[in-house]
């Protein structure tokens, strides 16, 4: 790009768009099929791994979404930016739909949303320097910055806190933290509005996680980009993420502003995440209460009618079998707090606030 | 059990307590020089008790438990000091006799369960393997035990997921299969390498109850290896801080997390985010990098990556190697720093402070 260098997004977009999602996730649906046959393969069932999740990202904001393995939070991930084909529903980013964008256009629409991945080890081409990593979008994409991609490369090493002069080196000379940083780099080198980070900090040790979250959040901060964080760490989640989904069984079951969510949190499922997170205070361990889900996930191949969560939920009842409770805002709620339940709860698990006690009914 | 502050023990008797590593040395030799994984780590466990080994990659926890198996044997790891488990020394051991400890008196749980388990053979024959051999059982006789382990560590339909094959268990589910393994023979010394971080929260919560409870039942000694200080806080009674291969600090869970006593500590706390912090205020995360392992930087290990060294006079961090001191107050609490207890008090008083 020749205009000026690190636009904020905010003012790349439209200023009419601001109030709008940039983006904006409708009945998003991935199934996997799974065949049977030799010669004729026919389709026998599907792993739904998203199965109708419906949530919008505005410019700058951070949206965390949160679940255990295999509830779908990295297939998301992955249909948002693409790399899977949605089965159905509607992705739309920055007014565009791109649900079912052919590659060749969907190249443009990644200028703008890029993605950072879990595995900093498997995520760079061992056989690439560093330098020819990070350029290699700036040249698919025809972009000729200013000063050349050397440069710019350079530039962005150094915003990542990398030495500029490691550009000719080798993914493998590097520790788990720094080439995180690279992939991180990669990502800027397009100047994207929104960043998906799968698990960004969940390979690295406890004080270098650290520094790639701050690195993200004075990247998010300088440059206004939107993330897509997902994780499973409800700590670091809580961190850096202004609303927080929760996702289980390939669906929505909560999702609220981060105070809301970790303070008063209505969904059973929230409330068994929140109180598994082992805490360091050796004083306020044992006033904590603890909830202890038995049994795996359910297979996404064959969930469970009505709610999902029913078969760990302690509070289940006919109702939950026969009825999927939908996403609603409750009465009473924090505005923008839903969840998916029959009996919903007000209860506290962590908060210090004193909170009034908001009576709370699905029906 | 008292400590000893020296490094160098030359005490032969075997001690009183149940586990006892004295100045345990691990190096291996390299094209590039000696990695000294680890050097001279001393630390006790009594039966029924839990040790937390906690420490970055690459500070040689999972290296000093990977000793007390003795799976450096046949490796080319030069292996110093002693390790004494139940009046038995098992440095000088031979692979013989250490293969009758294994399983029976000291087993691991592994922390990926998937490449720990083989994938050829069912779980349940792979849990009744060790039974067999150590107790002389018949084959039928180990199966059914391998079912009640399997049973015992809450996995459903025991008789016929003992069948199955590791692919066809969920990540948690291998973990208590992992689990059941190692605890078919009733081990004395339970040695568990970061048995939940591959694991979600939920599960997590269970694994470390199920070893709680078993423990219990069993009356084990356990050592709990982990990167996660929220592990250690909820399940062990002591905590040993590893940097570099050293010990660094080691004491009670309340001591250590209430009232640590080196900066290293400090930054490990003050790294991680908390689900009641203050969202607003930024992590303070330990500057640069684990050290190299070959050259270990001189006087405190720590010293390059440490904001307080200047704060000791004559940059003695930087030449002279901090001493594992008693802490004041605390029977058991040893700290290798050179800052005096004024400093720290002052350095606490002004985080707590800055933190308001």
């Amino acid at each position: 790009m020749s205009t000026t260098k690190n636009i904020p997004a905010q003012k790349a977009g439209e200023s009419s768009v601001s109030s709008q999602n940039l983006l904006e996730v409708e009945n998003l649906e991935v199934h996997f099929p799974i065949r049977q046959g030799i010669v004729f393969q026919r389709q026998v069932g599907a792993v739904r791994a998203v199965d109708g999740i419906s949530f919008g990202v505005k410019p700058g904001e951070s949206l965390g979404l949160v679940g255990e393995s295999g509830c779908g939070k990295s297939t998301t991930g992955r249909a948002v930016t693409r790399l899977l084909e949605p089965t159905g529903g509607t992705v739309r980013f920055d007014g565009e739909d791109i649900t079912h964008k052919k590659v060749a256009s969907m190249r443009t629409a990644r200028q703008n949303l890029q993605m950072i991945f879990q595995d900093p080890y498997s995520s760079l081409n061992p056989r690439h320097t560093v330098g020819t990593i990070i350029e290699t979008p700036m040249k698919l994409n025809g972009i000729n910055p200013e000063g050349g991609h050397k440069r710019r490369a350079q530039e962005l090493l150094e915003i990542v806190g990398l030495n500029p002069e490691h550009y000719n080196r080798y993914p493998n000379e590097f520790s788990g933290g720094q080439r995180q940083r690279i992939g991180i780099a990669r990502a800027l080198a397009l100047k994207p509005k929104l960043i998906v980070a799968d698990e960004p900090v969940s390979a690295l040790d406890v004080s270098i996680q650290a520094q790639v979250v701050n690195l993200l959040q004075d990247l998010q901060r300088e440059f206004g980009l939107a993330f897509l964080f997902i994780a499973h760490d409800l700590a670091v989640v809580r961190h850096f993420s202004e609303r927080v989904a929760v996702m289980y069984l390939g669906k929505i079951v909560e999702i609220a502003d981060r105070e809301t969510l970790y303070s008063r949190p209505q969904h059973p499922y929230t409330h068994a995440l929140l109180s598994a997170v082992p805490e360091v205070d050796p004083d306020g361990a044992s006033n904590r209460e603890r909830i202890r889900l038995t049994g795996d996930v359910p297979s996404p191949i064959n969930p469970p009618s009505g709610c999902r969560f029913r078969t760990r939920c302690w509070k289940a009842q006919d109702i939950c079998a026969s009825q999927e409770p939908p996403l609603v805002q409750l009465i009473g709620s924090a505005d923008g707090h839903q969840a998916a339940c029959h009996f919903p709860e007000v209860k506290q698990v962590v908060a210090a606030e004193v909170t009034p006690p908001a009576p709370a009914s699905a029906e | 059990m008292a400590i000893e502050l020296s490094p160098q023990s030359v005490d032969v008797n075997p001690p009183s307590s149940f586990l006892e590593v004295r100045d345990l040395r691990v190096h291996f030799p390299t094209e590039d020089g000696l990695v000294k994984s680890v050097d001279g780590v001393s630390f006790s466990l009594e039966k029924g008790k839990t040790l937390g080994i906690v420490g970055e990659s690459g500070s040689g926890k999972s290296v000093t438990s990977l000793s007390l198996l003795g799976l450096h044997k046949g490796s080319r790891a030069q292996v110093g000091g002693e390790i004494w488990l139940d009046g038995e020394e098992l440095v000088g051991m031979s692979e013989s006799q250490m293969r009758g400890l294994r399983g029976r008196k000291v087993s691991m749980i592994f922390q990926d369960p998937l490449s720990a388990l083989h994938p050829f053979y069912s779980v349940g024959s792979q849990i009744a393997e060790a039974y067999q051999v150590h107790h002389k059982a018949s084959k039928k006789e180990a199966k059914e035990r391998a079912i009640e382990m399997l049973k015992r560590v809450g996995i459903p339909q025991p008789e016929r997921r003992a069948k199955d094959y590791p692919h066809q268990f969920s990540g948690g589910m291998r973990q208590r299969a992992m689990i059941a393994m190692s605890l078919v023979c009733d081990p004395e010394l339970l040695i568990a390498d970061e048995p939940t971080t591959a694991l979600d929260v939920t599960v997590q919560a269970q694994i470390l109850d199920l070893i709680r409870d078993l423990q219990e039942e069993f009356g084990s000694a356990v050592i709990i290896i982990t990167h996660d200080l929220g592990v250690v806080a909820e399940i062990s009674d002591d905590i040993l801080v590893m940097y570099g291969g050293r010990r660094i600090e080691y004491g009670s869970v309340n001591d250590v997390l209430k009232s640590p006593e080196h900066p290293y500590t400090w930054g490990l706390l003050q790294s991680m985010p908390h689900l009641g912090g203050d969202v607003a205020q930024r992590l303070n995360p330990i500057p640069g990098s684990p050290p190299s392992l070959i050259n270990l930087p001189s006087g405190c290990a720590f010293n390059p990556r440490c904001s307080f060294k200047e704060q000791v006079p004559d940059g003695r961090c930087t030449v002279e190697r901090p001493e594992l001191l008693p802490v004041l107050g605390s029977d058991k609490h040893i700290a290798a720093c050179h800052l005096t207890g004024e400093h720290k008090a002052e350095i606490r008083r002004g985080a707590t402070s800055g933190a308001k």
